[in-house]
């Protein structure tokens, strides 16, 4: 009896001290967890989240600071992908960071520009080009909609604009059939009825 | 000028589901008068009974589920699947098990699995192996067929109804008088008593091939599919497969030992060998959906129903020949992918 | 010669009604030129074209209005003498109904052109220069991809081009204007046969033609015997839809399959359309420009159904009154053919150059929709489909938005030719399925493209400003360095000291509130 017990107690601390000693030695290194969290992230680089950039972000979900729903750009389509990565509960986006919209871009009101340069120091991807005292532009096809530009701009001369829509990025309707068992419901404007 | 906007192909599609299964019961016009000239009108009341259930079932289910009932109860598929269980049940069978069977079919098999289309079993194939093992007695209560030599009762149309609906005989006359053992029972019986396949064929139910009256039903089966083969609703495969993986089997055994087992031709026009092999092993939703993975799935249908005659507990294994390959179509379906244009296998 | 070639059957494909003698009655008509041209800057698969023109410039026909900017792309040259009136967005033939940048053209009437010069004896110029010479004048692909033609005729090192198909296995029903190419250009054809074998190095030319049009086999036959050319050879091919896709129809011909991802010559073998043929011809011989080409006007919902010879940029409304107007039955307007053809919501679109065909469907030759069932699984798409692919389980994989599956089940390899939907029995909208799905995918990696690119922005930015940080801490260590060198440290401690103490004697006369 004693001995038996004996034994189970010394397997017990032996095999612990392996487990604790394999979970400081091999600790795995993650990056990579990083890594692939913040490329579901969708790189506007806007800080709603509350961190300064989308690979904070990323770092604060793989520490387990965040939570996979802070993040207004990506929407509910980024919020299941981390889940789905994580293994965590999807959940809806928390309104508190913002609300989720469709891609916008800056448009600066080029007769109102003083040419200040302070939204193209606020811009996260360099997506404004201009000198002192020059008039500024936005370079759309680069710009991430983060809204950063805005508040700096002294003279209230910058425009959150819907992308121009045209022939090349338009995409064909998912049908909607009453038979059609889809995952994601789609929305009406997206959907023609056939 | 304002033009209508839609998708290609603009052209009609010249087939629809209700189309589909309109001609599949067209098919079984055939069968019926002759299931009829041999053992009485029961069978046209059991598919009064089958429709007019699988109807309102299907209703309820569909009113319950928030789809168009017009558009679904008008797709034939519920009729088809009632009829082809009045086509498994007795001619005398009391209304309240058919309805049960088809209640069975129609809830259970098929509405809450999704509906029309995604019911991984046939309907009424799991409708009537519910009544199977519900219900032995009533299951087996089979008639002779209405042939001068073979002992028979006739009943009339009335007296049909009134038994169906009763569930009981006319005073005069008991069941033992009324039901005899189906071709295929009998050859389980008598190779349980030790006969031989030539001494169990003396008794005057065996015809040429398979039982008096059984075989014909077997042929026009067999005519309402090849119908159906000629319109394209249904392909060979599945038929082919699995009459010949049957055959096959049939004819190893038979010529291993003519005595303890059944000639192939037997096994073919006996039972539900044609009716299952054209109509029922065809169903569509329940098969597997490539060429070569029917070739398996008929082929898998043909053994297991040998197996089960041979050496199961049942005299006729179609109906579960089907259930067991309708849970092997996933894997038959992922394995017989065809090789895509300009790929490599 | 017509050949007695072995022929290698495609797996699915359809017998349609083929309703094309409503055309094919009557000989090509010229259509006049309209009071307005509207000519986009992109009708070509590739890069839109550059306008070089100014509004207000007096234009002629075949005169260059807007140039290429990249490899893959043709030019627009107008197609009529007149004046530019604007660049602007305007509706243009695609199945979005949006607008895009057009050149419109408002016509003098005199149609002046500008002098063209042919090249002679093409067989004594390098085929570069023949190249050259199809791409500055704005040749693409008449078959209705509109694909440039000189990018397909370039001959590429690795590559060696055994076979030349020509493609008059128009088999899209209503559609025949390719076979009345064929009746009346046939000699044409041949010619533009020859300088594309010329250019290819091609040991063999293929016409394949299906057997339903015995008018053009003729006319090819004959053409083909005057050349006297024995590397041409006139292939009749059995009627079948989608036989005239370039995949299929390389498959009938020469048995092999175009391996996925690879071009046809990747197999020693190049597919034009016959229509291009003569249009090469045209640009090669005669000098001429692509400002017109051959439309079918079909369908129940017009009065003189016809084949015309149009001018590239002319409104589709003005077309169709060319051929008697509207009847009281006319629903749809579809551009291309009943089986892959898109509608267009607005007549005022222009012809060009990808338009083979104006279907105006009359109500009872269309498919109203909404009548689609739950998928049976009865394997009909599956027999159909002529790449052999499995369009239920695509389907189910398009319903639940699965792109991973879409891709390995090979989305891509779809023709988008409407077999499936066609034969359905639960009459699903397959095809709109496979297209919006094939768009969401390419959205969704144009997205994820986007993204990397703005990450990439990004952590250069970081490291620029990191790098600037660091580059004014060093800045201002080596001028402390230098300053103490000098000598002159303590002054500016002493400096410092002196600014501190004042700082307090100020602090002490100014208490704060």
């Amino acid at each position: 009896m004693l001995s038996a017990l004996l034994i189970v107690t010394l397997l017990a601390i032996l095999f612990g001290s392996l487990l604790g000693f394999a979970a400081i030695r091999f600790k795995p290194d993650d990056d990579p967890v990083v890594q692939s969290i913040d490329a579901l992230l969708p790189q506007t680089q806007c800080g709603q989240c509350g961190y300064p950039g989308c690979r904070p972000y990323a770092k604060a979900i793989a520490a387990g600071n965040a939570e996979i729903n802070q993040c207004p750009p990506g929407g509910m389509p980024t919020i299941e992908a981390l889940a789905d990565l994580l293994g965590r509960e999807v959940k809806p986006l928390n309104p508190e960071n913002g609300r989720e919209s469709a891609r916008r871009v800056a448009l600066i009101d080029e007769e109102t520009c003083i040419g200040c340069t302070l939204c193209i120091q606020a811009c996260p991807v360099d997506a404004i080009v201009g000198a002192a005292k020059q008039m500024h532009s936005v370079i759309a096809k680069e710009c991430t909609g983060c809204d950063l530009c805005l508040p700096p701009c002294p003279v209230d001369c910058i425009d959150m604009i819907e992308p121009p829509r045209d022939i090349h990025d338009w995409v064909w309707p998912m049908p909607r059939i009453d038979t059609a068992v889809s995952k994601t419901e789609i929305p009406e404007s997206a959907a023609e009825t056939v | 000028m304002k033009f209508q906007h839609a998708p290609a192909p603009h052209l009609t599609p010249p087939n629809s589901v209700a189309l589909v299964m309109r001609q599949v019961l067209m098919a079984l016009i055939p069968a019926t008068i002759a299931h009829v000239w041999f053992f009485g009108p029961g069978l046209l009341v059991n598919m009064l009974i089958a429709c007019t259930v699988a109807l309102a079932s299907e209703a309820i289910m569909l009113h319950l589920r928030g789809r168009p009932l017009r558009k679904y109860l008008g797709d034939y598929s519920a009729v088809l699947a009632a009829v082809l269980l009045a086509f498994a049940v007795p001619p005398l069978t009391p209304w309240w098990v058919t309805a049960t069977g088809v209640v069975f079919a129609i809830v259970f098999a098929k509405h809450l699995f999704g509906g029309l289309g995604h019911n991984p079993f046939n309907p009424a194939m799991a409708g009537y192996v519910v009544l199977l093992v519900s219900f032995p007695a009533q299951m087996t209560a089979w008639l002779p067929p209405a042939i001068d030599q073979i002992a028979h009762v006739d009943f009339s149309l009335w007296q049909t109804i009134a038994i169906i609906l009763s569930g009981e005989l006319p005073a005069t006359i008991g069941w033992d008088a009324v039901t005899s053992a189906t071709p295929l029972d009998r050859v389980k019986t008598g190779l349980g008593l030790m006969q031989t396949i030539g001494e169990i064929r003396q008794n005057p139910l065996f015809g040429d091939f398979g039982g008096r009256g059984w075989e014909w039903l077997a042929n026009w089966f067999a005519v309402g599919g090849f119908w159906l083969l000629y319109k394209g609703v249904i392909r060979w495969h599945i038929p082919v497969s699995m009459i010949a993986s049957l055959l096959l089997i049939a004819t190893v055994a038979y010529m291993l030992d003519p005595g303890s087992h059944a000639s192939p031709l037997f096994h073919l026009f006996s039972g539900a060998t044609m009716i299952g092999a054209f109509f029922i092993a065809t169903d569509p939703v329940s098969a597997a959906t490539t060429d070569k993975g029917r070739l398996i799935y008929g082929a898998g249908i043909g053994l297991l129903t040998y197996a089960i005659r041979a050496w199961g507990g049942y005299p006729d294994g179609v109906a579960f020949a089907v259930l067991l390959m309708n849970m092997a179509v996933p894997l038959i379906d992922r394995l017989t992918v065809p090789r895509v244009y300009g790929h490599e296998s | 010669m017509k050949s007695n070639r072995r022929i290698w059957p495609i797996h699915g494909g359809l017998n349609l009604p083929p309703h094309k003698s409503d055309s094919t009655a009557q000989a090509i008509v010229q259509a006049p030129v309209p009071p307005e041209l509207v000519l986009p800057l992109h009708q070509h698969i590739g890069e839109e074209a550059k306008p070089c023109v100014e509004v207000g410039a007096h234009v002629r026909r075949g005169q260059l209005l807007a140039k290429v900017t990249s490899y893959v792309a043709a030019p627009v040259h107008a197609s009529s003498s007149g004046r530019v009136s604007a660049i602007e967005d305007r509706p243009i033939p695609h199945p979005s109904g949006l607008r895009a940048r057009c050149i419109v053209i408002e016509t003098d009437g005199l149609d002046e052109s500008v002098p063209g010069t042919g090249l002679g004896d093409f067989t004594a110029i390098d085929p570069v220069l023949l190249r050259a010479e199809l791409r500055r004048q704005g040749l693409v692909g008449l078959g209705g991809a509109a694909f440039p033609s000189a990018v397909k005729l370039n001959r590429l090192p690795h590559h060696q081009v055994r076979t030349l198909i020509l493609n008059g296995a128009e088999c899209e029903p209503h559609i025949s204007c390719d076979d009345m190419v064929m009746r009346e250009r046939a000699e044409d054809i041949i010619t533009g046969a020859r300088i594309m074998m010329y250019m290819l190095a091609a040991e063999e030319c293929l016409v394949a033609i299906e057997t339903d049009k015995p008018e053009a086999i003729e006319a090819i036959d004959t053409a083909i015997a005057r050349a006297q050319d024995s590397r041409l050879e006139l292939v009749p091919v059995p009627t079948v839809y989608p036989e005239g896709g370039e995949k299929q129809l390389i498959q009938v011909l020469t048995g092999r399959e175009v391996p996925a991802d690879h071009l046809s010559a990747d197999v020693g073998v190049v597919c034009h359309n016959v229509a291009t043929a003569a249009q090469v011809k045209r640009t090669i011989i005669d000098g001429d420009a692509l400002t017109s080409r051959i439309v079918t006007v079909t369908g129940g919902g017009v009065a003189k159904p016809r084949n015309l010879d149009v001018r590239l940029g002319t409104p589709i409304s003005w077309l169709i009154a060319q051929c008697g107007g509207y009847t009281d039955k006319a629903e749809r307007l579809i551009m291309g053919g009943p089986m892959m053809g898109f509608t267009l919501d607005d007549d005022s679109a222009p012809i060009v150059k990808a338009s083979n065909c104006i279907l105006v469907a009359a109500h009872d030759e269309v498919h109203a929709g909404g009548d689609a069932m739950p998928c049976i699984r009865c394997g009909e798409c599956a027999r159909a489909c002529p790449v052999k692919l499995l369009p239920q389980q695509l389907y189910w994989f398009s319903c639940a938005d699965d792109h991973d599956e879409l891709q390995s089940h090979h989305l891509f390899d779809c023709i988008e030719c409407g077999c499936c939907a066609y034969v359905c029995p639960s009459r699903i909208p397959l095809v709109q399925f496979y297209r919006a799905s094939k768009s969401r995918i390419w959205q969704q990696e144009q997205e994820r493209e986007r993204a990397e690119r703005a990450r990439e922005r990004f952590e250069e930015r970081e490291r620029r400003l990191s790098e600037q940080k660091l580059a004014r801490k060093q800045r201002l260590a080596r001028r402390r360095a230098a300053l103490h060198e000098k000598g002159n440290g303590n002054k500016v401690q002493e400096a410092v000291e002196r600014a501190r103490k004042r700082r307090a004697a100020m602090r002490d006369e100014e208490p704060p509130e």
